[in-house]
């Protein structure tokens, strides 16, 4: 009889909580983004709450490629902020997003750790780096570094790569070892090296070698809070919104 | 009828629990191997990454093990013998880097033996460059994987009768005799189960070697990284790879297994 009680008590709690929680709640909007728009997005979200009464921001950061592989295999999502056009477009053309629009562009910069250990000064020293991290050619960065080196020359390209240490899976890996001073130099978003900027210096690739990564965002084709959504990347693209992207390193598209 | 009953519907109760867990443990496993064809695995073994690592994983995990056993043995010898309350103290400071999560103990190793590490500036000059080195992918799987073999041959040790060793010194076997012909053979079973056992765990390191030692091909780009790496750009490589371990993990286990009939000794 006790026991009864006592289950009849849980019971009760469980689906009296679940009744006022459900009462409350919020929507919540789920934007999907790219690792390293870690920092711009988390200020994103937080604008736009404020601006949305009764809508909650829940932002899932990973990968570009994975989170693509989420929503391939139906995760629940509103947005999808990509780091480069590929997975976007692989998406658009399954028509799981619609219209896709660039709101932030990114370069990559060489970063040495804090003090320059390796005396790197330009990009021209960059053979001096004789530890240098950089990533696999399977993610965005790792291609763009590539075509950086093809730009500057077969034979300043071979010296680099003469000197790579190691090829990481993600920029946050290439950020770790060079800001724990591991390795001389590594090669990331401007953006990435900005939020590290206590713990590593950055030295400019002339513009007519570097590449610009393109950030595409949309509206998932069954996003859940659609409205929501759409007023989301509406944010991103106003002054305002362009304003946070832009401390946080993003060019304006 | 009542009591037997009871047994019955114990029985299957514990047949059902067993085999739910059984089925959970055996099907990511399984459809690893089911949704690849032949095919897939024969291009996965000539993806110009798999040679490389394969090669790197062998000669790694074997030189880690031989590393766990000439360190490990007498370490647990003192661990599975000594009654000191030390000795327990140790034994549990030993089991640590399971409970440590292996990205974390990958930046414990850089923070201990990297450039900029607590040992770094002794190391650097003696000339020696650990960080993004194969030493460094090797010092990464003794750490991870000493506490399987630590704690095996030291539970292997603890089980011997005492009276077998004073035994064999009254009959005037000099102490490394004692040791070889004696207390090795009588541990051997748990030895053996200890360092399969730290073997596959060294086979499959991935957080605290890519943290530590990098990720290049043929020089820190084991198996386990390498399946990651390709998971970025082809999966079906990656799926192939990931059977290949799988299939070289379950050889381990099976043969190094002790047998059943000597447990009954």
């Amino acid at each position: 009889m006790k026991r009864l009680a006592i289950a009849a008590l849980i019971g009760f709690g469980v689906f009296g909580s679940g009744a006022t929680a459900r009462a409350e709640d919020p929507k919540e909007l789920t934007v999907f983004a790219a690792a390293s728009l870690r920092e711009s997005f988390e200020d994103l979200a937080e604008a736009f709450e404020a601006k949305s009464p009764g809508v909650k921001v829940r932002v899932n950061l990973a990968g570009s490629q994975e989170l693509r592989t989420q929503i391939e295999n139906g995760a629940q999502a509103d947005v999808f902020a990509s780091a480069d056009q590929k997975h976007m477009a692989t998406l658009l053309k399954a028509k799981l997003v619609t219209a896709p629009r660039v709101f932030a562009r990114n370069t990559p910069v060489i970063i040495v750790p804090k003090g320059n250990p390796a005396k790197v000064g330009s990009f021209e020293q960059l053979p001096k780096a004789k530890k240098l991290v950089i990533g696999v050619p399977e993610v965005p960065i790792g291609t763009y570094t590539l075509q950086i080196l093809d730009k500057a020359g077969a034979d300043f390209k071979q010296k680099v790569l003469a000197n790579v240490v190691s090829r990481e899976l993600n920029v946050r890996q290439v950020m770790a070892k060079v800001s724990l001073g591991e390795a001389d130099a590594g090669i990331v978003y401007r953006t990435d090296a900005i939020a590290a900027k206590d713990k590593v210096e950055i030295i400019e690739i002339p513009a007519k070698l570097n590449v610009i990564a393109e950030y595409p965002v949309a509206v998932l084709t069954k996003a859940p809070q659609a409205a929501a959504a759409r007023a989301f990347v509406d944010l991103l693209l106003s002054s305002e919104g362009q304003k946070r992207l832009a401390a946080a390193g993003f060019v304006a598209p | 009828m009542r009591p037997s009953l009871r047994r019955r519907t114990w029985r299957a109760a514990g047949y059902a629990l067993g085999g739910g867990l059984l089925a959970f443990l055996a099907l990511p496993v399984v459809a690893l191997f089911v949704t690849g064809s032949p095919t897939d695995w024969l291009a996965g073994l000539r993806h110009p990454i798999t040679a490389p690592a394969l090669l790197l994983s062998v000669v790694t995990t074997a030189i880690s093990l031989g590393v766990l056993v000439v360190f490990g043995t007498p370490l647990a010898w003192w661990l599975g013998r000594s009654e000191a309350r030390v000795a327990r103290v140790v034994e549990t400071v030993v089991q640590l880097p399971i409970v440590v999560p292996p990205a974390v103990a990958g930046l414990a190793l850089l923070l201990a033996f990297g450039r900029r590490g607590l040992l770094g500036p002794l190391l650097e000059g003696v000339g020696i460059d650990i960080e993004f080195s194969t030493i460094a992918v090797v010092l990464a799987q003794v750490f991870v994987a000493a506490p399987f073999y630590i704690q095996a041959a030291t539970a292997a040790f603890a089980g011997i009768d005492e009276n077998l060793l004073v035994v064999a010194r009254t009959l005037g076997a000099r102490p490394a005799t004692v040791l070889f012909r004696v207390a090795l053979p009588l541990a051997r079973r748990g030895l053996i189960a200890g360092g399969a056992l730290a073997w596959a765990r060294a086979l499959g390191e991935f957080g605290a070697t890519l943290m530590f030692a990098g990720n290049l091909s043929g020089r820190t780009q084991t198996l386990p990284l390498a399946v990651y790496t390709a998971l970025e750009s082809d999966l079906r490589a990656a799926q192939a790879l990931a059977v290949i371990l799988v299939v070289i993990a379950l050889a381990i286990i099976i043969f190094l297994r002790p047998r059943r009939g000597l447990h009954r000794r």
